[in-house]
């Protein structure tokens, strides 16, 4: 049968995890989790870090190379680069873990009840289908340019197109497991509807929301970075890595520097959640870390 | 002897690969001479489907390591060849059927396409000829139409047909050896036999040896010219079938053969009550698509089924896969509400009841299922689980929980298992709270859905034992699902066989199972593999003479 | 089969219905008064007025809703409030370089991620699988103007490969024309090889430790048979699956990389009408952009039926 070979695999790769190999794949997901937690430090202690005010403008030191009293050099208004880079985490973070949040909010409750309730799943998943076919940072632009550029708008801006992710997700999760016997027979005990959902369906959604989360967190950061790049982000008296890139593309030749630093913080920045998603998925979601194992 | 083996098996050791290596297979050996066919035989864990794969080179790579000793196929060890000479071996010298039919063939490709492969691979046949020697192979291992099949796709064919198409597959290049892992056990009774004889008669037309895996001691005792009983990688015990099963040398063998039910009814248990629990009046389930592009035709998964069950007693409902035993189950539990007709339970017709006016009566009929595995809740205390529904009912959480243990203890586990989580228990053990969880809810009839046919014969013997005792001491009544005959006859006091969901005989076990009087309960009882064996007292059986007399 | 096409057509009408349904609410239920945000803080009431009446604010909203139905579907995607010029010729205008680009990034991310995803997945844990798996995960993290500027200041600048920037149509010779695409398509392409890459890697994984891979190997089939007869066909459906939605990304992308490279294809035209406040612009944009994304998922459903005779039904 079936189960006796499960059995039988399932001990195999037991036996092929020594500690050994553990350790050694922890080293990638810890290195992640210093420089996130450094970038949240900076952007927290931002007034503190910053050598400068982000915004004083200097008409003397326009697109000074790096110096002592300038480390990352100026921009052509004559402000602190390095500055304006620790100041500019402090959107990235803010719109990161807003849009991660407010998506699981939303989400999570819609797709839940899209899971289970037949009629409702039809209406939601036809509008979630039509939200998805619109490009993310399209529609983010329609938003900000109609209802105005705040820090708000942005992140709603931003959240809106990931929500569709989150509602499928938790749906799929919520649709096999009602098919599991575990579930069946807490029907059959006279469990009911909500004490289902919330116990035995809930905790299924739990991993793979925590992941998908970081993955919107990162995809997030990266959409406010091109909004501010297009000009559909927040203004320059708000620093945000995207938006100093954007003010130093017309003096990239003179002075790469102005969108290689904010750039390699950015891709830091994405790359270490991206990596702390990756491992937690290996590590909550066993169907999908067996895949990657064996 | 040893100049005709076939394949020499000699002190294998298989482990896992990686730093800290487990061993699998403990210096092995055992050896098929032409034409021979040798049975492995063992529980899940026993290390035979390696011992397969191993032969075979097939052993996944990053997770096994064949460590030392040999396999001589012919005289050529096969762990010294190169992985050329291995894919230039298979399939022409040796070959291999698996398990699962349903995902052993690629759903992309036509089955003709398949087979053609192996042509197109190992031989020098002009293209041009490999559709007719394909055809021939498809006439041989008797599926019609062989010109209609070549260009079918598997999943347009039934289980058996798939296994067919491994067999003409593995066999077109007449191999020496063919290795069958348990090539017949995801099938039905009466599609197994087929198999079995198609397997040997091409055996005999080609002289083939046989590597026979499985874990059922009746297809053993019917195909195996000699046996090799495995327990936890050794081979414990080697011989000639009928001396192995008349006279097993090893305590293992002895508990392996013990634990196999048989197929006399036990006798026949006199009637304590006459309270009827759970009775159904034409019930029938119909599944319908009402898609606006047609779609399937309505199918009746079950039709006019009228059972009825008396307190303490156990019915048994057997039948092949499709035959609807299952969709009984359900719809007497109400998981899926059916079309027509009645159920009663102690006389209240639960079939129309809306959910909420359904679930007192809920705790009156619970369920067990087949895959323990799934069945528990992985994120859920044993406790928990078993504690949910009697809190439903308004037990107090720590009175539930008392009883849980309680439970525990009645079903045979420690009663301090209450904290601990699903997965740290083995499938016997899971099922085992399984029905303590059903059991809670103190009801009036227990639905057991093929609650021991995932289990080893061991371990499923242990459960029967388990449901045995708790129906005498708590009275309850049992509806048992089984497509196990031999489980059927050593639980059911009365006897339901379902084919294309209609019971087509329905009566006392001890009627139903010895005298059968339609013709399609005789297939199946004709059809149970070792029904010439009574394996439990270890001694050829004939079908025909009076009851002997019950087992231990 | 036929019953297959015709149903997968049908679904994808009310997705682009809801597409429609949405970017007309987006500029109706926005706080505020959106002709005020979109004519900016001087505007004089006349030019408020001139807005709305080209947006059709002033009517009632079902009968807004109908009159840009039937617009819609007849072809007419409104008027730039800038240049008074139909939508739908400001994107005529600019639709070649656009689909240059796109179409010469999409091969060669094809081109390039299938072969890795299916060797790393061949090799699990080896280099090749730790080179793939590292590579996606920085393709995701490093957005693409960061990973355009660097091709700029290290093949164009540094090496002086290839012109910083400009695009030249086809039309007018190859050699000019891929001079000065492949950047930018490199760029585009990043993300989508990741993300290919990945699927592929993933989806090739699962199959290979499918039972009929195993029956492949015990006939004897070679490694390559194996691989790209038998696995790769029936990993077939979650790659293309994910080369649909991620044109997604290829969307956003074409509009940072344009920036970048100074193409002046739809991206560009996207950005101007940001800067402006052009919003007929933006929302013509978003309803074919989001039709091509529907149309192009159509199609990979529909090859799904030729992948897998499963599907046909």
């Amino acid at each position: 049968m079936a189960i006796h070979l499960k059995e039988e695999t399932e001990a195999f790769s037991r036996w092929r995890m020594p500690a050994l190999r553990f350790r050694r794949r922890l080293i990638v997901p810890v290195a992640a989790g210093l420089c996130l937690a450094a970038l949240v430090v900076m952007a927290v202690f931002a007034p503190y870090l910053a050598p400068h005010d982000p915004l004083a403008m200097l008409p003397a030191q326009r697109l000074k190379p790096a110096s002592e009293m300038f480390p990352l050099g100026t921009d052509a208004f004559g402000r602190d680069l390095l500055s304006r880079i620790i100041y500019g985490a402090r959107v990235s973070l803010i719109v990161g873990i807003g849009a991660a949040l407010i998506s699981i909010a939303i989400g999570l409750p819609l797709g839940l009840l899209a899971g289970f309730f037949r009629i409702l799943d039809g209406i939601l998943m036809r509008i979630m289908d039509g939200i998805m076919a619109i490009p993310s940072v399209l529609l983010a632009i329609a938003i900000v340019t109609l209802s105005g550029v705040s820090i708000w708008t942005v992140m709603i801006a931003i959240t809106i197109p990931e929500i569709p992710k989150l509602v499928r997700l938790a749906r799929s999760v919520v649709l096999s497991a009602r098919e599991e016997p575990y579930v069946e027979a807490a029907i059959s005990v006279g469990s009911s509807m909500p004490k289902i959902m919330w116990r035995h369906l809930m905790p299924n959604t739990l991993a793979p929301l925590i992941v998908l989360g970081t993955y919107i967190c990162a995809s997030a950061i990266l959409t406010e970075a091109i909004l501010s790049f297009l000009g559909a982000g927040l203004g320059t008296e708000t620093p945000s890595w995207g938006n100093v890139i954007a003010e130093g593309r017309v003096y990239f030749q003179i002075n790469p520097g102005l969108i290689f630093w904010p750039g390699l913080f950015l891709s830091l920045c994405i790359l270490s959640i991206n990596l702390i998603g990756d491992a937690a998925r290996d590590l909550l979601d066993p169907r999908l870390a067996k895949r990657s194992r064996l | 002897m040893s100049g005709a083996d076939v394949l020499k098996v000699e002190s294998l050791v298989v482990e896992t690969a990686g730093e800290a290596t487990v061993p699998i297979l403990n210096s092995i050996a055992f050896s098929i001479s032409a034409g021979e066919t040798v049975c492995l035989v063992g529980e899940s864990g026993s290390g035979k489907s390696v011992t397969a794969l191993a032969v075979m080179g097939l052993l996944p790579k990053d997770a096994l390591a064949a460590r030392s000793g040999r396999i001589l196929l012919g005289g050529e060890d096969l762990l010294a060849a190169s992985p050329g000479r291995m894919r230039d071996l298979r399939a022409s010298e040796i070959a291999m059927i698996f398990q699962e039919p349903m995902t052993a063939l690629n759903p992309v490709l036509t089955v003709g396409r398949q087979i053609q492969e192996v042509l197109e691979t190992h031989t020098t046949i002009p293209y041009r000829k490999h559709r007719q020697r394909v055809l021939d192979m498809l006439e041989q291992v008797h599926l019609p139409d062989p010109a209609r099949i070549f260009h079918s796709y598997p999943h347009q064919m039934s289980g058996g047909q798939r296994q067919r198409i491994m067999i003409a597959m593995a066999l077109i290049l007449e191999p020496k050896l063919l290795i069958a892992d348990e090539p017949t056990t995801a099938l039905d009774v009466t599609t197994q036999k087929q198999i079995l004889r198609l397997i040997s008669e091409l055996q005999q037309k080609q002289g083939t040896s046989v590597l026979f895996i499985t874990h059922d001691m009746g297809v053993v005792a019917d195909i195996a010219d000699r046996v090799c009983v495995m327990h936890r990688g050794h081979i414990v015990e080697t011989g000639k079938t009928q001396d192995v099963l008349r006279h097993p040398q090893r305590d293992y063998t002895r508990q392996l053969l013990t634990a196999v039910p048989s197929l006399i009814p036990r006798p026949v248990r006199p009637e304590d009550s006459k309270q009827i629990v759970l009775e159904t009046t034409e019930m029938s389930k119909v599944y319908g698509s009402r898609s606006l592009f047609g779609g399937d035709p309505p199918v009746a998964a079950a039709k006019d089924v009228s059972l009825s069950l008396k307190r303490g007693r156990t019915l048994g409902i057997v039948g092949e896969s499709g035959s609807g035993k299952s969709t009984v189950a359900r719809c007497v539990t109400r998981l899926i509400d059916p079309t027509s007709g009645g159920i009663r339970v102690r006389g209240q017709e639960i079939s129309d009841l809306s959910r909420r006016a359904l679930r007192p009566y809920r705790k009156r009929i619970q369920i067990v299922f087949q895959d323990p595995y799934r069945s528990l809740n992985p994120r859920v205390t044993v406790g928990e689980s078993i504690a949910e529904g009697p809190i439903n009912f308004g037990t107090p959480r720590r009175q539930a929980l008392d009883e849980a243990r309680k439970l525990l203890e009645l079903v045979g586990l420690p009663a301090d298992a209450i904290g601990r989580y699903p997965h740290q228990f083995s499938g016997g053990q899971r099922q085992r709270i399984a029905i303590a969880r059903a059991i809670a809810m103190e009801p009036d009839v227990l639905v057991a859905d093929e609650a021991v046919s995932a289990l080893d014969v061991s371990v499923q013997a242990q459960v029967l034992a388990l449901l045995h005792e708790l129906q005498q001491r708590l009275g309850v009544a049992i509806l048992f699902i089984t497509h196990d005959l031999r489980v059927a006859a050593q639980i059911c006091d009365d006897v339901a066989v379902m084919q294309k969901g209609r019971i087509v005989e329905y009566g006392p076990a001890e009627t139903v199972l010895r005298h059968p009087s339609e013709v399609y309960t005789r297939e199946l009882i004709e059809a149970a593999p070792g029904r010439n064996w009574d394996f439990a007292n270890f001694r050829p059986f004939t079908p025909e003479a009076p009851a002997a007399p019950p087992q231990g | 089969m036929l019953s297959y096409i015709l149903r997968r057509i049908l679904a994808a009408i009310p997705v682009m219905g809801v597409v429609a349904l949405f970017v007309f609410l987006l500029l109706r239920i926005t706080p505020g008064d959106p002709a005020a945000i979109i004519a900016g803080d001087m505007a004089t009431p006349e030019q408020l007025e001139r807005i709305r009446a080209s947006l059709g604010l002033n009517q009632p909203i079902t009968v807004q809703f109908f009159t840009w139905i039937g617009q819609l579907l007849s072809g007419d995607l409104g008027t730039s409030l800038i240049s008074q010029t139909p939508v739908t010729t400001l994107i005529g205008q600019r639709l070649e370089p656009t689909l240059s680009l796109a179409l010469v990034a999409i091969t060669l991310s094809i081109l390039i991620a299938v072969p890795a995803g299916v060797m790393a997945a061949w090799r699990h844990g080896g280099f090749i699988d730790n080179l793939v798996m590292s590579g996606s995960v920085l393709g995701f993290s490093i957005p693409v103007f960061v990973i355009g500027y660097m091709l700029i200041q290290l093949f164009a600048i540094d090496l002086g490969l290839f012109p910083v920037q400009g695009f030249r149509s086809i039309f007018s010779g190859i050699g000019p024309f891929a001079e000065r695409i492949v950047l930018p398509a490199f760029t585009l392409s990043t993300i989508y090889i990741a993300l290919i890459a990945r699927m592929t890697r993933a989806s090739m994984l699962d199959v290979l430790g499918e039972d009929y891979i195993r029956t492949a190997r015990a006939k004897g089939l070679t490694e390559r048979l194996v691989l790209f007869r038998h696995a790769l066909r029936n990993a077939a459906v979650p790659i293309l699956t994910v080369i649909g939605t991620g044109f997604a990304f290829m969307i956003s992308g074409v509009v940072v990389t344009e920036s970048v490279f100074n193409l002046p294809g739809l991206g560009r035209l996207t950005v101007d009408a940001i800067l402006a406040r052009d919003y007929p612009v933006i929302q013509g944009l978003i309803l074919l952009t989001s039709f091509i994304y529907v149309a192009v998922n159509l199609l990979i459903d529909l090859s799904y039926a030729f992948l897998d005779p499963r599907i046909r039904y």
